[in-house]
């Protein structure tokens, strides 16, 4: 699996929901795209990681 | 300007999600740039403390944002259709909010704010572009602040780490740099200067 551009080993069976906790992601504060696709966040405990995925995880910081 | 230009920039309306270093800024671009319809969502007032940084004078601390930036938009361009709503963005409203604008630009502070507009966004609309800001605090660093395409219809502007959390300030020319690349991107969009 690819995520922000490098190259990741997949634990069989991880749904992005863990995924995000296992690499201290906060989920609050995270937008996912997933191959292409923006993934809702009420999908996130659903949604079952495959090896071939790529992932984009933008993880925003606070100033506007 | 050529006249299919300022025929195009009239096309699209510009939602812009907060009316702070990043947005008053990014509105004043666009209505320079000659975009048209701008709609203009803040719930807060002008604050003392946001003069360091934000499109605002003295006198306007106090005021609503959408009114003293609509104000201003509009002794810049008088023709301009500014749409504005007095509203705090929540999960169940935000879609609702920008329904009618084509591309809206992220320009809130806080970063939960942040990532709840890109998830509600992108659960509501498959055609809208959404231009989101991350990582703009501190000072120089100008080059470190990037124009970022995530996906088909989602931007990202900023150096993507320097927050308010870890920078501790926030400065008007570098706020500005990043409100000029969003500013930028969405006029660039809309005359297909981009993909």
């Amino acid at each position: 699996m690819r995520v922000n551009g490098k190259d990741i080993e997949l634990k069989r069976g991880m749904t992005l929901a863990e995924f995000l906790a296992a690499h201290n992601y906060r989920a609050e504060l995270v937008a996912v795209e997933r191959n292409g696709q923006i993934v809702p966040r009420a999908e996130f405990g659903a949604a079952v990681l495959t090896d071939g995925d790529e992932l984009e995880i933008v993880s925003f910081v606070g100033g506007g | 300007m050529a006249d299919d230009f300022k025929n195009q920039l009239a096309q699209v309306s510009v939602g812009i999600a907060g009316l702070g270093g990043l947005g008053s800024h990014i509105a004043v671009f666009l209505a320079r740039a000659g975009v048209q319809h701008l709609h203009l969502v803040d719930f807060d007032r002008v604050d003392e403390s946001n003069l360091n940084r934000q499109h605002y004078f003295l006198r306007d601390i106090g005021r609503l944002k959408t009114e003293a930036l609509a104000e201003q938009l509009l002794k810049i361009n008088p023709a301009l259709k500014i749409k504005t709503e007095n509203i705090k963005l929540t999960e169940t409203n935000a879609a609702a909010v920008f329904k009618a604008d084509g591309i809206i630009c992220e320009a809130v502070d806080k970063p939960e704010t942040k990532a709840m507009l890109v998830n509600a966004l992108f659960a509501a609309y498959a055609d809208k572009t959404l231009i989101a800001c991350s990582g703009l605090a501190g000072a120089g660093r100008s080059n470190a602040i990037k124009t970022r395409r995530i996906s088909k219809n989602f931007y990202l502007c900023g150096d993507g780490e320097s927050g308010i959390e870890t920078c501790g300030r926030l400065s008007a020319p570098r706020a500005a740099l990043c409100a000029a690349h969003a500013a930028n991107l969405a006029v660039a969009l809309i005359l297909g200067l981009e993909e």
